[in-house]
């Protein structure tokens, strides 16, 4: 880790800085608020490192969620991150022990980051990289961790404090939206889950929903693959 | 199984899963040749629809509520039409989110109190 790499990483970092201090600072509260202290919110943020996976992961750890919902609903929150590995195959390439860490640490954001910053002259691109992706995770366990210990400390009244991790999904919700071609997808996920919701019940809905909703879109593939495959000749 | 054993065990499967997500395309592709037509169809149609669900498990709540008791549907309703007005307007994730959260915590703890 060299002190140039870092100097040149802080300022790309800073909008993932802000972010992620105060996103992990609500972790750290509503965490604190379902009965798991600051030591928790760290070792979370530690070895989870997931943003909207952490926000659910709270919402598991209250409900006390068998492991295997929580296996199943991890997988499918994290679902996108398959795709984000798909196009930094080529940048992580010959970072030796480093590369382990790079792909632990692809969060969105992170993303976000190497996919649209530029190196700056004089770095090694690898070294930059690295910078990034370490600086974003002390962010993410700083504000966690100042999270957990205000909630602790504080009495502040913080009821509706946990409506942030609804806002996060539908800013997400939002940003989808306007760069997809089609929006079955989007209505399929909620028509299924609301259905379920009624069938079942709040506590047994999301396993049932999730089964119906890939079972759907595995059925509607002709359909959506050629509206994908007719939205690119209309770009071209 | 005590509470925090259940918890640790719980953690440790996010953490598995979550790394192993981020891992396959490095394991499968990495030396080359394309993804399978139908992972990359998933990627793209899973995740909209898997926010979409998150949003309506996020207000389940609203189910039970009576349409004569506005304190329990409304505060959500208008914080979500906050964001979503918000985020269109300005595209800023931290003033979306937390302007929406200020705002519901605000109508939970005063103005519906």
């Amino acid at each position: 880790m060299n002190r140039k790499a870092l100097a040149a990483a802080f300022p790309v970092t800073v909008p993932v800085l802000m972010g992620y201090l105060s996103i992990g600072i609500a972790f750290g509260l509503m965490l604190e608020r379902a009965g798991y202290n600051f030591i928790w919110a760290f070792f979370m943020s530690l070895t989870i490192y997931a943003g909207s996976g952490q926000y659910l992961g709270v919402e598991l750890l209250a409900t006390a969620a068998g492991l295997g919902t929580v296996a199943v609903m991890t997988l499918l929150i994290n679902f996108r991150h398959l795709v984000y590995g798909l196009s930094m195959l080529e940048k992580f390439r010959g970072m030796g022990w480093r590369k382990f860490y790079m792909i632990f640490s692809l969060t969105d954001e992170t993303y976000a980051l190497l996919a649209g910053a530029a190196v700056p002259v004089g770095v090694r691109p690898r070294d930059f990289y690295f910078a990034v992706a370490i600086l974003d995770q002390l962010y993410w366990i700083a504000g966690s961790v100042i999270g957990g210990v205000a909630g602790g400390l504080l009495s502040l009244d913080i009821t509706g404090i946990d409506f942030a991790m609804t806002a996060l999904f539908v800013v997400i919700a939002v940003d989808q939206w306007k760069s997809a071609k089609e929006h079955l997808p989007a209505f399929l996920g909620a028509g299924c889950t609301l259905l379920f919701l009624i069938l079942v019940g709040e506590e047994q809905m999301l396993l049932p929903a999730l089964g119906a909703i890939v079972a759907a879109l595995l059925l509607l593939r002709p359909r959506l693959d050629r509206q994908d495959a007719e939205g690119k000749e209309a770009d071209t | 199984m005590t509470s925090a054993m259940h918890a640790v065990l719980a953690i440790a499967v996010m953490a598995v899963v979550t790394f192993l997500t981020r891992a396959l395309p490095f394991l499968l592709f990495d030396r080359g040749g394309n993804p399978p037509k139908l992972v990359l169809y998933l990627g793209r149609v899973l995740p909209p629809a898997i926010i979409a669900m998150l949003i309506v498990y996020c207000l389940r709540g609203l189910r039970g509520a009576s349409l004569f008791t506005p304190a329990g549907w409304l505060p959500q309703v208008i914080a979500v039409a906050a964001v979503i007005l918000l985020h269109l307007w300005k595209h800023n994730n931290l003033l979306s989110i937390f302007g929406g959260t200020i705002l519901y915590m605000v109508l939970v703890q005063v103005v519906f109190a």
